[in-house]
């Protein structure tokens, strides 16, 4: 099995933890590497992935936690997000994204909707499950000109 | 990790200056400021947004509800100074079709 490190954070379910967790995102991106575009594209990421979490999982009580997974490899960062509560209907969600289409009607725009579709847009690879809670595993790759784990250099890619 | 909401009052028009980040978080906040502006007839309601540094889509549903708002009331949405950052949310999900954004984007390099 490939060596990796693994970083484990938990928050509860709460609104005001999403920037929490973004901020932890973004220090091991930064160590492990990555562009500023890519930290950003991260951020984005995982704060969809929380404010899904907080809003669909926990609709009925307050409490809750949210367990956020790093797996640090040398080529690439996987995030695993977790809610163990109650679970949603992920067919209904799926078909519920996408980007706005010119021909829409403003009237039929959807005001969220859009968060699973920025992680499809932003990672590399998205993998979510709905048999126990939900589940989103998403991976993004380091790419080839940026500093791998173990490099003690700047980053050429500005 | 919070957002400052300025909001200065002219005739016809306020100017929404924000500062900070818009997420699960913020995003309730500024829309229950946002919101009752759109609601006055011929008004124009300019949101600055060049120091915010962070956006995801809990911002783009603020904005989407500001927008059908002043279509129902006859009011103007203008986004300006967006952050290039910001500004690729919008790209990416084809709001910028429908969304006024000043396209002079600030702090690209």
């Amino acid at each position: 099995m490939e060596p990796f490190d693994f970083v484990e954070v938990k928050v509860p379910a709460k609104p005001e933890y999403v920037g929490v967790v973004r901020l932890s995102t973004s220090g091991i991106a930064n160590r492990m590497g990555f562009s500023y575009e890519d930290i950003e594209d991260l951020k984005v990421a995982i704060s969809e992935a929380i404010t899904n979490a907080v809003k669909h999982a926990y609709k009925e009580t307050d409490e809750g936690e949210i367990t956020i997974g790093f797996g640090v490899y040398s080529d690439r960062l996987e995030i695993m997000v977790a809610d163990h509560g109650g679970s949603f209907d992920l067919s209904n969600v799926k078909k519920d994204i996408g980007p706005y289409q010119q021909n829409d009607a403003i009237e039929d725009l959807r005001e969220g909707g859009f968060g699973l579709f920025l992680i499809d847009a932003l990672m590399d690879k998205v993998e979510i499950s709905s048999r126990y809670g939900v589940i989103v595993l998403m991976t993004k790759y380091l790419s080839e000109n940026e500093v791998g784990q173990d490099g003690d250099q700047i980053s050429t890619t500005q | 990790m919070n957002l400052t909401i300025d909001v200065t009052n002219k005739e016809h028009k306020s100017v929404v200056s924000l500062s900070g980040e818009i997420d699960a978080f913020t995003a309730p906040k500024l829309k229950e400021e946002l919101l009752p502006l759109t609601k006055e007839e011929g008004k124009t309601v300019e949101v600055d947004l060049n120091n915010v540094n962070y956006m995801d889509s809990t911002g783009l549903g603020v904005f989407i509800s500001a927008l059908k708002s002043t279509k129902e009331h006859d009011s103007e949405l203008k986004l300006v100074h967006m952050q290039e950052r910001v500004h690729r949310l919008f790209k990416i999900t084809g709001l910028t079709e429908i969304m006024n954004i000043d396209s002079t984007v600030q702090g690209g390099i």
